[in-house]
């Protein structure tokens, strides 16, 4: 049993999102320094608003200014900052009710030390040196022993509002294919394309992922397979994809490995892309150095029948 | 299929469980190779075959996995071919299992496979839970799981429902279950805080495991299993997905769905919470009115194994094995999802009077 194969893998997206009226109002007046709630129809603040009543469902857009220092409601020490986190020093999570509203908006507390924390104490908010309309304009919460904050009976209403935030995530992994196909991996980078043969239907799958699709049983036993085949199906592709390095147009087909029960794909190469057809023998062409298959080739054989492959399809 | 039978009084009952030994990282196996044993182990207490399935539904999640539709080759161990009718959660398996259940109160099957997994060993998994929050005001701060969990237990200490000494013994409790299939079993040391007030063992394990049960109706759960479990009553409920407009020290999205699914008609014997945080096992037992009568967690619960996506089935296929030992009459199961309880579900069992 070879080693089991593991790489870093990172998933990334900015994800872009709109804002509703309310949603684009909070997000502007942070920019400006100003903190916006909506008034439920019971009269109550939420802060951060939202656009529907979370008790009736109402769609609410009452917008009211609140103040920008509050009372903890509660909190939790956090020694150990993560990436993305609001602050790099050890820090505070906190809820937060503002001057004016009637439920808690979740931040960071810059406090020296857990001792330095307790629910009920004052905050206000220290606000980020650029500002772009993200929750993240508000740099944190700041221990706070003054008035309540002043309020400007400021209505929502600003020029040039913010419509959407790009919400970068990062996510980072260790990816592990399993048994199976770290052994389909360790054998193409030598050359060799492995199936698994299932103890129950017998059918040879490839590339193997340790079970059989049709019997819901383990597959362990691995056989050899190919390295010449037959085009079961094809496409041709004319979109170039990016930072790939391959002439459109190209062919991508399905591949039925000599001794295989399942077809696997491969881009076809060494002949124009009109001439690849259904029964075309090909081979598999390994490039220098390369620890998988680069493409498949002709390999100048009669075309298969198609009765030689049709199960294959 | 029983016509006969007016659908919504079909009884529906747990006839099988099974689940995987829960470990910290199970690199050398893809999904499926963690999967299969253990859809091989229901159904072979069953005597059934993938054919004679009548409905399959899964619950998982692509952002333990790192990819999209990584459900789907999870189905490889199924068997789905021929086809079979099936279905899949982007959820803990216990609602795979209300999936499965309302299926069969339908009358539109007789029997169900429900099965559920989760990989943590290969991603973060505090961060990876961020991306579940509210993605405008609050995944953009990066708040994990366990700092959220840490400010509701000290909303709970603050408000005198209980203090750190009581945490950890909630923890060493649940460590202590002789569960063959615990991830942490025996004194684990209460360690350092994580995010204060909540230490290592307040904390569940990071674990990668899978858990499958089998579902049958009326007379085919008495052919398939001697006890079978009977799903008196089940029903899950959520609350509002910011967390400053929930009241924290309490939980009435499970006190509802507990008394939705009879819960508090008779007492249970046993209870099968899924509280991956000592704080919420306190929170839970007050919302579920569960008194110092009741087994509370004998399997240890979410602290002694915690494989996402699985951890909230388990507790309903660990309450119906009691039932089907003989150790339990009426059992309380219950899952969770989300930050601080946001979503929860409530299954009350039930075996034949002996």
């Amino acid at each position: 049993m070879p080693d089991i194969l593991k790489a870093p893998l990172t998933v990334e997206f900015p994800f872009t999102r709109s804002l509703g009226p309310v949603q684009s109002a909070f997000l502007t007046g942070l920019r400006e320094r100003v903190v916006l709630g909506v008034r439920t129809g019971d009269g109550r603040v939420l802060v951060p608003p939202v656009e529907y009543d979370p008790v009736t469902a109402e769609e609410i857009r009452d917008l009211v200014e609140v103040a920008p220092t509050g009372t903890v409601t509660t909190w939790a020490w956090n020694h150990e900052p993560r990436r993305g986190q609001p602050l790099d020093a050890p820090f505070a999570w906190v809820l937060v009710r503002l001057d004016g509203a009637d439920t808690a908006l979740l931040h960071a507390l810059d406090a020296p030390g857990p001792d330095a924390v307790h629910t009920g104490m004052r905050v206000r908010v220290r606000w980020a040196g650029e500002r772009s309309g993200a929750i993240t304009d508000i740099a944190c919460f700041e221990p706070y022993d003054g008035e309540p904050g002043r309020l400007d009976g400021h209505t929502g209403e600003f020029e040039d509002p913010v419509t959407g935030i790009v919400a970068p995530a990062r996510l980072d992994y260790t990816y592990s294919p399993g048994r199976a196909q770290t052994g389909y991996i360790h054998a193409l980078a030598e050359r060799r394309l492995v199936g698994e043969r299932c103890p129950s239907c017998r059918k040879v799958y490839v590339p193997p992922r340790g079970a059989c699709p049709t019997c819901g049983v383990a597959t362990a036993e691995q056989v050899e397979v190919g390295p010449r085949g037959t085009v079961t199906t094809f496409c041709i592709v004319n979109i170039k994809a990016k930072q790939l390095d391959i002439e459109v147009p190209y062919v991508y087909a399905h591949i039925a490995l000599d001794g295989a029960d399942l077809a696997l794909h491969g881009r076809i190469a060494g002949i124009p892309y009109d001439r690849v057809r259904m029964g075309l023998r090909v081979e598999a062409v390994w490039t220098e150095g390369a620890r998988y298959p680069d493409h498949y080739r002709p390999t100048g054989e009669p075309d298969a029948d198609y009765d030689m492959y049709k199960e294959l399809l | 299929m029983t016509r006969e039978e007016a659908p919504g009084e079909r009884e529906i009952a747990v006839v099988a469980f099974a689940q995987t030994d829960h470990r910290r990282t199970s690199e050398e196996l893809s999904e499926v190779e963690m999967l299969m044993p253990v859809l091989h182990d229901v159904l072979g207490q069953t005597g059934l075959k993938t054919a004679d399935i009548g409905f399959t539904c899964s619950g998982s999640s692509d952002y333990l996995a790192g990819r999209a539709f990584s459900f789907t080759l999870a189905l490889d161990g199924v068997g789905a071919w021929p086809p079979i009718s099936e279905s899949h959660v982007e959820m803990d398996g216990a609602w795979a299992l209300y999936e499965a259940w309302v299926k069969l109160r339908t009358g539109d099957a007789d029997t169900a496979l429900v099965y559920s997994y989760g990989k943590s060993s290969p991603g973060s998994v505090r961060d990876v839970l961020t991306r579940q929050l509210d993605p405008y005001y609050v995944a953009p701060l990066w708040p994990d799981s366990v700092a959220l969990a840490a400010l509701q237990a000290q909303a709970l200490i603050d408000a005198g429902h209980t203090d750190e000494p009581a945490l950890a013994a909630v923890g060493a409790r649940s460590r202590s279950t002789d569960n063959p299939h615990a991830q942490l079993r025996g004194p684990v040391p209460q360690g350092d805080y994580v995010v204060r007030p909540l230490r290592t063992g307040d904390c569940p394990p990071i674990s990668d495991g899978a858990a499958a049960v089998v579902l049958a109706a009326g007379e085919r759960a008495r052919e398939l299993c001697a006890r079978p479990a009977w799903i008196r009553g089940i029903d899950h409920r959520v609350e509002a997905h910011g967390i400053g407009v929930r009241e924290l020290t309490d939980s009435p999205s499970a006190r509802l769905a507990a008394e939705r699914a009879g819960a508090f008609e008779r007492p249970v014997d046993t209870a099968e919470l899924h509280a991956p945080f000592s704080s919420q096992e306190v929170l839970l037992r007050k919302a579920l009115r569960l008194d110092d009568g009741v087994a509370v967690n004998p399997s240890g619960g979410a602290l002694a194994a915690n494989p996402i996506m699985a951890a909230g089935l388990i507790r309903i296929g660990e309450a119906a094995a009691r039932i089907h030992r003989g150790e339990s009459d009426r059992a309380l199961a219950h899952a969770t999802s989300g930050p601080c309880l946001q979503q929860n579900l409530v299954a009350v069992l039930e075996g034949d009077p002996r």
